[in-house]
């Protein structure tokens, strides 16, 4: 067996070619990267993803989708869209926030407004 | 024997397409209905139907449903962007909520500014000066000057930047 076997050739049990789609992304010394994305997508489908897209836009997607898979570990029910649901909540009360905040300058500029006028 | 086990009067979406009988404790079959096969098809495509079984397998049968809910989320969102996929998604929401928490912070000094000024008038304290000084500092340093709750208060710590 060749000792530069990639992770995933590794993890796989097999000859790791000089073609590998996955060695450039899955180092030998991280063995916990392939094996949290091979759990939640399989080595089949990463390969098929990887093998449509461009060779420079192979690293992201690798990564955002070992980002993916590790929230799914973490949280089976909603992965990486409990985030995206949290997120989307913080930017409501946040824009309620700025909202009732403006609304509040507005009434103040309006009290400084009339202060002044009735000042002259 | 072939054909012991009672045959399902439709199958699911899922054995639909992966062409084999439907049996009443499919795992599948209370999640993607025959109507819904385009659904099966994306979530299948991206994550394999043995791993959407084994997901569902772990989690309790009451969140089953939010489960495959959230899986057919994401794979619509990774077949649109197959580089990103929801990371795009994520960046782009931390991103509205970095100009909300500076618009915010512009507004809240603004208050406290005229809050401030409200019973002693000032031609130095001109509201359109103000508003310009503030919109050139920094978010960062305007969210000090009212004391008010950091940023991580609003942002969630993703441990590592966004990928776009």
């Amino acid at each position: 067996m060749n000792p530069k076997r990639c992770a995933a050739c590794k993890y796989l049990r097999r000859r790791c070619p000089k073609d590998c789609i996955f060695a450039p992304y899955f180092p030998p010394n991280d063995p916990a990267k392939f094996a949290c994305i091979h759990r939640i997508y399989g080595a089949g489908n990463v390969s098929k993803m990887l093998q449509q897209l461009p060779d420079q836009t192979r690293a992201e997607a690798v990564e955002s989708l070992c980002f993916e898979a590790k929230c799914r570990v973490d949280d089976p029910v909603y992965g990486c869209v409990g985030i995206i649901h949290l997120l989307q909540t913080q930017i409501q009360n946040a824009q309620n926030e700025l909202a009732k905040t403006q609304a509040e300058v507005a009434v103040a500029q309006t009290k400084l407004s009339q202060t002044q006028n009735s000042d002259f | 024997m072939r054909g012991h086990e009672p045959r399902s009067s439709s199958s699911c979406a899922a054995c639909k397409l992966l062409k084999r009988r439907c049996t009443p404790t499919c795992i599948f079959a209370p999640y993607f209905r025959s109507s819904d096969l385009i659904t099966f098809a994306k979530v299948h495509k991206v994550f394999g139907a043995s791993n959407v079984s084994k997901l569902l397998g772990e989690v309790p049968e009451e969140q089953r449903q939010e489960t495959v809910n959230s899986l057919a989320y994401e794979a619509e969102v990774r077949l649109k962007d197959p580089v990103y996929g929801c990371i795009g998604a994520i960046a782009s929401l931390q991103k509205k909520m970095l100009e909300l928490q500076h618009d915010l912070a512009v507004a809240r000094t603004r208050l406290l500014a005229h809050s401030g000024v409200s019973n002693h008038v000032s031609p130095l304290d001109n509201s359109p000066e103000l508003a310009a000084f503030l919109d050139l500092v920094p978010y960062s340093d305007l969210m000090l000057l009212d004391g008010s709750t950091s940023l991580d208060a609003y942002l969630y710590d993703l441990g590592q930047p966004p990928f776009v």
